[in-house]
């Protein structure tokens, strides 16, 4: 008879699993905490004095960010918070350890951990205040307006270090606007692929096994690569028009499911970049760097690109063990943004490099499952936007510093110095653990209905 | 719309496998090259972040080492006196790399040979600093100081060996440089550094005369041709007349081959000739022994190759292809013949050693920094020059050549001290000052313990005073003396 009784079993939810992400948590919080102890008796001796203070800070931020998604996002995925901590812990680690180099000049680890809590506290805004990811989209065209803003904004500023992404804000600081425009302008592209994407997918012509999309549909895809171009072109930064040009074809892919985009997309991107990787001077460089990452300056020094090859091949398989690398010889600013991932290959080695790269594979894989969970399609374009951008950015930024790819100046998520990068990071996790919640929540149960108990004669136990 | 996420996944994950397998091949495929690069600081860093092992004469260091600060490098070398010992330990720069046993020995001073993993892997287990190797040398401390005080202010340089094993006593060139001037990389360092090089120096105080200079051996080298002439039994009594005419016309030229001054050379013995330097009796001996049985020999006692001891020396020249002029005059140690003063002592030294010519070596053993010996020169031995009765004979000759001929100046009281002189004309038409040369020996009961080879080049000296008997051979003596502990 127990096929009659099903309104009286309550419905037990689906394991929501907060206490792993606890657990999880504490493991993101000790090992940054080791690390950092690690470091202080190798330069110094002794274990940090900041030592404790670091760690309940960290410990503080993870802790308050758990219980606020423990409140406001219960269901959402237990992987994305830890990893987000460790990543951010060990880069203050490693930026902290880079400070120890009196030639990298002034310290910037306790920035980067007030940039940090900026994070968290943002991180905590969109989960608070961000209650359903769909809102979002009624905002379709502000975001375009607002991040085709932040994307010129930079040109106006001038140049640093050959790259015009920044805005210099007088007694602030500079801001890196793409890092914001990254989340922005994806919420645009779900929002404007979710209405056309019918359009797209269907008015074409079939042309030799391609679907040939309509000319009015390409105009937006035209008007992207151009914008990429002009980024390009104006502002010197290879690496965010690839990122922009990279996730909206990719978006373009998930809306139409139709291959020709992609198509188009490489043949666009190629020509590009054949373009102006034989015109800009800047590029030309960096393509000359790749080429022959060894090759002396013309003043016979190292390069950079080759200073930080050796730290690479110096690291060898274990590392030299925090603190006892030299990977200071890179020289400059960029130890602690750009090539902050030489350090890791330095010090931790192959083992420390791929197991960081992991955890990157692992983020961007559970945003990617994020988007294959999600029920309405706004969220799986806004899911699979962000976690392609977080993706692409990774792949240009290791694939750079490695020498897989022409170097770009971009900074790795959560590990490298740079305040807008950390920041906006945090909120594209939360933005992720939103659309997770929403994806992962349990069905309501269906109301209880009155008419079965009243019919309801024999009660079995 | 979940096919296309799945694609996109997999893209995914290829971006991630490709970035893994680029550092795969960066740190590991590509991690020996690229650590050990030239241009990688590392090298230099780790080679100064432990302290240097020692090069030990004597049972002395002869090196120490100091920290440094406000550089990467945390020790930089120091000489116990620099200059004297420079042409055995070359330099260790912190800006300048490393040169001779310094730099042959490179990675076992510092710590890095694989001999030496198991020691590392013992102090990283104890905790124990990393420390490099001590390098034992054969030298012989007073040996070494006789002969660069007798050297003093001119320009030359001593090579001194143990003819019984071939262990190198004395290794002298002036002028000299202090290597711990330039170890370190400070400006001082630099500009040390620049003032010794030989583009501002024209005396070139780095380069190591006793192994990496050939001169022309002048009359030493008819030892040589002694040695080739009694082999290959083209003479057997050394008592004998010669048959050669005096002056003695170069084969197939209407040139005439002189002696200097008036000296009985007509018809000369070989003792004879020897004692008074003979050009026309030993040019004669090379032109009628011919470019091959002379090429031969020459090799025997080691010409036209480099000696590796372990630091390379500079290989001596003998023409390997020559018109029978050619060879009468590189018979007498001029034309193309050039010898360093290494492979001068070594012709000495097989004379001595009954015509068995060993192996130079300089380095006796490494030593762990645990004391425990790595590795340890066996004397070997290289070639048979002479027959035991032929050295005699030619010991005999050159014992007359001490105590009656051109050499008198080495003699030591109640020692049997062999030698030759020379003298060797050189530069366009024999325009520049004379090579003073003098090579000798001394025999004990126990066989020879040294024979010594000097050259002294000195653009200063009076032409006519310049003879291997009057400047070289006071030094000669001097470090036979100090190696017989007189």
């Amino acid at each position: 008879m127990s096929s009659s009784n099903t309104t009286t079993i309550t419905s037990i939810g689906a394991p929501n699993r907060r206490n792993t992400e606890l657990a999880l948590l504490v493991f993101a919080v000790a090992i940054p905490v080791f690390a950092y102890a690690n470091v202080g008796l190798a330069k110094h001796g002794s274990v940090p004095a900041g030592l404790l203070g670091y760690g309940l800070g960290l410990g503080l931020l993870a802790g308050i960010a758990h219980l606020l998604v423990r409140k406001f996002a219960p269901y959402s995925d237990p992987l994305m918070l830890p990893i987000a901590t460790l990543l951010n812990g060990l880069g203050l680690v490693l930026i902290w350890r880079l400070d120890q180099e009196p030639v990298l000049g002034a310290a910037m680890a306790p920035k980067q951990l007030m940039w940090s809590t900026l994070g968290v506290a943002l991180f905590v805004c969109v989960l608070v205040f961000l209650k359903d990811h769909r809102i979002l989209q009624r905002y379709t065209y502000i975001s375009m307006f607002v991040a085709l803003v932040l994307l010129v904004l930079p040109v106006f500023f001038p140049a640093v270090y050959g790259a015009r992404i920044w805005v210099t804000l007088p007694g602030i600081g500079s801001l890196q606007p793409a890092e914001f425009a990254k989340i922005i302008i994806t919420v645009f592209f779900a929002g404007y692929l979710m209405v056309k994407r019918d359009a797209l997918a269907l008015a074409s012509r079939r042309f030799m096994g391609l679907y040939l999309p309509r000319g009015r549909d390409l105009g937006p895809i035209l008007a992207i690569w151009a914008m990429s171009l002009l980024i390009l072109v104006f502002e010197t930064d290879l690496g965010t028009s690839l990122l922009f040009f990279g996730l909206f074809v990719i978006m373009l892919y998930v809306a139409t499911e139709r291959t020709s985009w992609i198509v188009f997309g490489l043949l666009l991107s190629g020509a590009g970049a054949a373009v102006v990787g034989s015109s800009e001077p800047h590029v030309k460089v960096r393509v000359q760097d790749w080429l022959h990452p060894l090759q002396l300056a013309s003043n016979g020094g190292v390069t950079e690109t080759a200073q930080s090859m050796y730290a690479f091949g110096s690291g060898g398989l274990f590392g030299s063990g925090l603190g006892q690398g030299y990977s200071r010889l890179i020289g400059g600013i960029a130890p602690k943004s750009d090539y902050i991932l030489a350090t890791v290959g330095e010090e931790l080695g192959l083992a420390g490099l791929m197991a960081i790269l992991l955890l990157y594979a692992l983020l961007i894989e559970r945003g990617i499952r994020t988007a294959l969970a999600a029920r309405d399609p706004f969220g799986k374009l806004l899911a699979i936007g962000l976690s392609g951008a977080f993706a692409l950015q990774v792949f240009v930024v290791a694939g750079g510093v490695t020498g897989l790819i022409p170097l770009t100046g971009m900074t790795m998520p959560f590990l490298a110095q740079g305040g807008s990068s950390v920041i906006a990071n945090w909120a594209l996790v939360a933005i992720l653990l939103r659309i997770s919640d929403t994806a992962r929540r349990p069905a309501p149960s269906p109301a209880p209905s009155p008419d079965a108990e009243a019919t309801q004669v024999v009660r079995s136990q | 719309m979940n096919k296309p996420l799945r694609r996109v996944a997999v893209f995914c994950g290829l971006l991630v496998l490709a970035l893994l397998a680029r550092v795969n091949y960066v740190q590991f495929v590509q991690a020996d090259q690229l650590s050990s690069d030239i241009h990688n600081r590392r090298v230099a860093i780790n080679q100064y972040a432990q302290p240097r092992g020692d090069i030990i004469v004597d049972g002395k260091a002869i090196t120490g080492h100091t920290t440094t600060t406000g550089s990467d490098f945390k020790y930089k070398r120091t000489y116990v006196n620099g200059p004297m010992w420079a042409p055995l330990t070359g330099f260790a720069s912190q800006a300048f790399g490393t040169n001779m046993l310094e730099g042959v020995e490179d990675k076992f001073l510092t710590g890095n040979d694989d001999r030496l993993f198991f020691n590392r892997t013992i102090d990283l287990l104890t905790g124990k600093e990393k420390k490099g190797g001590n390098v034992v040398t054969t030298l012989n401390a007073k040996a070494q100081e006789a002969a660069f005080k007798g050297l003093g202010d001119k320009k030359g340089a001593v090579a001194a060996i143990d003819p019984r094993t071939g262990a190198i006593l004395a290794l002298a060139s002036t002028p000299s440089y202090d290597p711990g001037s330039f170890a370190g990389n400070s400006k001082t360092d630099s500009k040390n550094w620049t003032a010794v090089d030989k583009t501002n120096d024209t005396d070139d105080p780095t380069l190591n005369r006793a192994l990496r200079q050939t001169y022309p051996p002048g009359s030493t080298f008819k030892l040589v041709t002694a040695a080739a002439a009694l082999e290959n039994g083209q003479d057997t009594d050394i008592d004998a007349n010669t048959k050669t005419p005096n002056p003695y016309p170069l084969p197939g030229t209407r040139t005439n081959l002189v002696n200097e001054g008036h000296i009985p050379c007509k018809d000369a013995s070989l003792r004879v000739a020897l004692r008074y330097s003979c050009n026309t009796v030993f040019g004669k001996l090379g032109a009628d022994l011919g470019q091959q049985k002379m090429l031969d020999e020459a090799e025997k006692f080691g010409f036209n190759s480099e000696q590796f001891i372990p630091v390379r020396a500079a290989a001596s020249n003998f023409d390997k292809k020559m018109s029978p002029d050619q060879v009468a005059l590189s018979s007498i140690g001029q034309f193309d013949t050039a010898a360093t003063p290494l492979q001068m002592a070594m012709v000495a030294g097989a004379i001595a050693n009954n015509g068995t010519l060993m192996k130079p070596y300089e380095v006796d053993k490494l030593v762990a920094p645990n004391l425990s010996t790595i590795a340890q020169t066996n004397p070997s031995e290289m070639s048979k020059p002479l027959t035991p009765e032929n050295a005699q004979k030619l010991q005999s000759m050159m014992e007359t050549v001490v105590n009656q001929g051109t050499g008198t100046n080495a003699q030591i009281p109640g020692v049997r001290v062999g030698g030759k002189t020379g003298t060797a004309q050189h530069g366009v038409g024999n325009d520049k000052a004379p090579y003073a040369w003098f090579v000798s020996y001394a025999m004990t009961d126990q066989g020879s313990p040294v024979a010594v080879a000097v050259v002294v080049e000195d653009g200063s000296a009076n032409r006519d005073d310049i003879t291997g008997g009057g400047l070289a051979a006071p030094i000669a003596k001097k470090v036979m003396e100090a190696v017989l502990n007189k």
